[in-house]
C-alpha cells in the first residue's frame, strides 16, 4: 500500500506494520473473551437444565425451567420488590439532596466550604468499615431493621456525598450569570436554583441517578447485615441464598443473576458514556 | 441553602461516625446494647472503657496479619488494574477495525452488578465441577483449589477484583489519551522520538491528573471492597483472604456474640489509615504542581 494520507494526523500517516497489527488485534481479542466469558457462561448455563449447570459444553437440552422455578417457586419476585422500592426511593432522594448540596459548594463561599469538600470525598473511605456498626444500632433502636426505609437512609449515607461532589462539578461548568439573571428577575435563591439551573444540569443529574441506583441495586453489606427473614431481602441477600455452605442451586442463581443483572446492564449502557465524565469533572474541577 | 445541607450530611454522615467513635471507646456488644425482646425493652449496660479496645487491636497478632494481606491485596490490586486498563486504553486509542466492538466487550463487566460477577465467578472456580478446572483438566492439569488453598484464593480474589475494576480504569484513561493533542505526537515523531520515548514524555504526563484520581478512588474502593471478599470466600479458607473491612464486619454480624465495640475500633483504625494515605497522596501531587 503506498497511498499517501494527507498529513493531517500523525496515527493515520504510518502505516502500522503487519505484525504489530496482529498484535494488536490478539491482545485486545485475549482481552475481549477473558472480559466477556464470565457473563457469557452465565447466560450459558441459566438455560441448562439443573443436572447439566457444570458441563462443559454450551446448551444441549435448551430449557427455561430456572427461570420459571425462580419466578415461581421462589421469594425471588418479593425480593425483586424489595429492591425496587428502596433503590427508587433512595436514587429519588438521592438524586435531590446531592444537587442541593452541589448547588451549595458550587455558588456560595462559606467559612468551612473546603474541608466539606474534603469531607465529602473522605466518606468515600468509610462505608461499610465505621458506619454499619452504629448504623445498625441507630437503626435497632429505631425499629428500622428489616424496613426498607432503614437501607434508604444506610444508602444515601453512601451515595449523597459523592454525588454531591459530582454535581458540583456540573454546576461550576453552568455560568454564574445565569443565576444573577433569574436573581434580576426576581427568583428566591431557590426558584433559581429549581428552574434555572437545575435543567441545565441535566446531564449531571442522570449520572447521580444513574450511580445511586447502580450503588444502591448491588450493595450487598448493608443488606446481608440488616435484612434479615426471606421476605425481607433484597436481591443481593436473596442470591446468597440459592448458593451457600448448605445448598448449591447454581440453575436458580445462574436464572436470577441473569434477570438482575440484564436491567442494570442495559441502564448502565445509556449512562456509561457521562459517568465518567461526570466522575472526572468532579475532580478535576475540584 | 446551605443550612438544610449541613443538617443532612450531619445526620446522616456525623452523628453514625461519632456514635461510631464512641462505641470504640465502649465495651458494646450483643449482650449490652439497649434493645428489645419482644414488648420488654432493655436498656443499654455497656461502660465507657477508653483506648482499651484499640490497646486489644493494636497488640492481637490477627490486626497486622490482616493489615499485611489488605496493603497486599490493595496494591496488588489496584497496580494490576491500572496497568491493564492503561495497556488497553492505549491499545484502543488508534485507529483500528473493530474498535468499537472491543470497546463495548471489554467495558461489559462494569455494566453488571458486581455481586451477580462474584456469584458467576465462585461458579467459575468450582473445585469439583467448574469450567476453569474443566478446562485444564482437558489440558492434562491437575485440579486447583482455587477457593479452598490459602495461596490460590489470594490469587483468585485479586484476579476477580482486577476483572471488575480494568474496565472504570480503561474508560478514564482512554478519555484521558483523547485529550491530548494528536499534535504532540505529530510533531515528537517529526524529531524522530521513538514510541516508548513519545509515551514517556507525551502520554505519561498528559495522563496525571487523569490518573492520580482513578489511582486514589480505585484505592479506597479496593482497600474497603466488600463484595469480592465476602461473597467468593467469605474470608477463607481460615481468615486468608479476610481484610480489614471484612474482618471488622464479621466481628459485629457473624461472631457470636457480636462485638460491636472492637468492630468499632477496627473501622476508626481504618478510617485513619485511609485518610493518612489520601492525606499523604495528596501532598505528593501538590509537589508535583498539581493544584486539586
Amino acid at each position: 500500500m503506498t497511498r499517501t494520507h494527507p498529513a493531517r494526523r500523525a496515527r493515520k500517516r504510518n502505516q502500522r506494520s503487519r505484525p504489530a497489527s496482529i498484535g494488536l488485534h490478539a491482545g485486545l481479542a485475549v482481552a475481549a473473551v477473558l472480559a466477556v466469558f464470565p457473563p457469557l457462561w452465565l447466560l450459558v448455563t441459566s438455560f441448562k437444565p439443573k443436572n447439566d449447570a457444570f458441563s462443559t459444553g454450551l446448551v444441549t437440552h435448551f430449557t427455561f425451567a430456572n427461570y420459571t422455578h425462580v419466578l415461581a417457586d421462589t421469594e425471588f419476585l418479593t425480593w425483586f420488590k424489595n429492591s425496587v422500592i428502596i433503590v427508587g426511593l433512595t436514587t429519588v432522594l438521592g438524586v435531590f439532596i446531592a444537587a442541593t448540596t452541589g448547588y451549595a459548594v458550587s455558588r456560595f463561599r462559606f467559612p468551612g466550604m473546603r474541608p466539606l469538600m474534603w469531607l465529602l470525598l473522605i466518606t468515600q473511605m468509610f462505608p461499610v468499615a465505621v458506619l454499619i456498626v452504629p448504623l445498625y444500632n441507630l437503626l435497632a433502636s429505631l425499629g428500622l431493621l428489616n424496613q426498607p426505609a432503614g437501607l434508604v437512609i444506610t444508602y444515601l449515607t453512601i451515595a449523597v456525598p459523592f454525588c454531591a461532589w459530582m454535581m458540583k462539578g456540573f454546576f461550576d461548568t453552568i455560568p454564574v450569570e445565569i443565576d444573577e439573571a433569574g436573581r434580576v428577575d426576581g427568583l428566591n435563591p431557590f426558584g433559581t436554583f429549581w428552574r434555572l439551573v437545575l435543567p441545565l444540569a441535566r446531564p449531571g443529574l442522570a449520572v447521580t441517578g444513574f450511580y445511586t441506583f447502580v450503588t444502591a441495586w448491588a450493595e450487598v453489606a448493608y443488606a446481608s447485615a440488616f435484612m434479615t427473614g426471606e421476605e425481607n431481602l433484597t436481591l443481593a441477600g436473596g442470591l446468597q441464598t440459592f448458593v451457600n455452605q448448605y445448598t448449591n442451586d447454581w440453575g436458580s442463581m445462574t436464572a436470577a443473576a441473569v434477570i438482575i443483572a440484564v436491567p442494570a446492564a442495559l441502564v448502565f449502557a445509556f449512562a456509561q458514556r457521562h459517568l465518567v465524565a461526570g466522575l472526572t469533572a468532579g475532580t478535576t474541577k475540584g | 441553602m446551605v443550612a438544610p445541607v449541613v443538617l443532612v450530611i450531619g445526620v446522616i454522615i456525623g452523628y453514625p461516625l461519632v456514635r461510631g467513635v464512641f462505641l470504640s471507646l465502649t465495651d458494646a456488644n450483643e449482650a449490652n446494647v439497649e434493645r428489645n425482646i419482644g414488648v420488654n425493652h432493655l436498656p443499654a449496660t455497656y461502660k465507657f472503657t477508653g483506648l482499651d479496645n484499640y490497646r486489644a487491636v493494636l497488640s492481637d497478632g490477627v490486626f497486622w496479619d490482616r493489615l499485611g494481606w489488605t496493603v497486599l491485596w490493595t496494591v496488588g490490586c489496584v497496580s494490576l488494574t491500572f496497568l491493564t486498563g492503561l495497556a488497553l486504553a492505549n491499545m484502543l486509542n488508534r485507529t483500528l477495525r473493530g474498535r468499537t466492538f472491543y470497546r463495548l466487550a471489554l467495558i461489559l463487566p462494569w455494566a453488571i452488578p458486581a455481586f451477580i460477577s462474584v456469584f458467576t465467578w465462585r461458579m467459575l472456580y468450582n473445585e469439583k465441577n467448574g469450567i476453569l478446572n474443566k478446562l485444564l483438566a482437558g489440558g492434562g492439569i491437575d485440579a486447583v483449589p482455587w477457593l479452598n488453598d490459602p495461596t490460590w484464593a489470594k490469587l483468585s480474589v485479586i484476579a476477580v477484583n482486577v476483572w471488575l475494576g480494568v474496565p472504570f480504569m480503561l474508560v478514564a484513561l482512554l478519555g484521558g489519551l483523547q485529550s491530548i493533542p494528536g499534535e504532540l505526537y505529530e510533531a515528537a515523531e517529526m524529531d524522530g522520538a521513538s514510541a516508548w520515548q513519545r509515551f514517556r514524555h507525551i502520554t505519561v504526563p498528559g495522563l496525571r491528573s487523569v490518573s492520580s484520581t482513578v489511582i486514589l478512588l480505585s484505592t479506597i474502593w479496593t482497600f474497603n471492597m466488600f463484595p469480592v471478599i465476602f461473597l467468593l470466600t467469605r474470608g477463607g479458607p481460615g481468615d486468608a483472604t479476610e481484610i480489614l473491612v471484612t474482618y471488622a464486619y464479621r466481628l459485629s454480624f457473624i461472631d457470636s456474640p457480636r462485638n460491636f465495640s472492637e468492630s468499632a475500633a477496627w473501622g476508626v483504625l481504618i478510617l485513619v489509615l485511609l485518610s493518612v494515605v489520601a492525606v499523604v497522596y495528596r501532598r505528593a501531587l501538590r509537589k508535583q504542581g498539581e493544584v486539586w
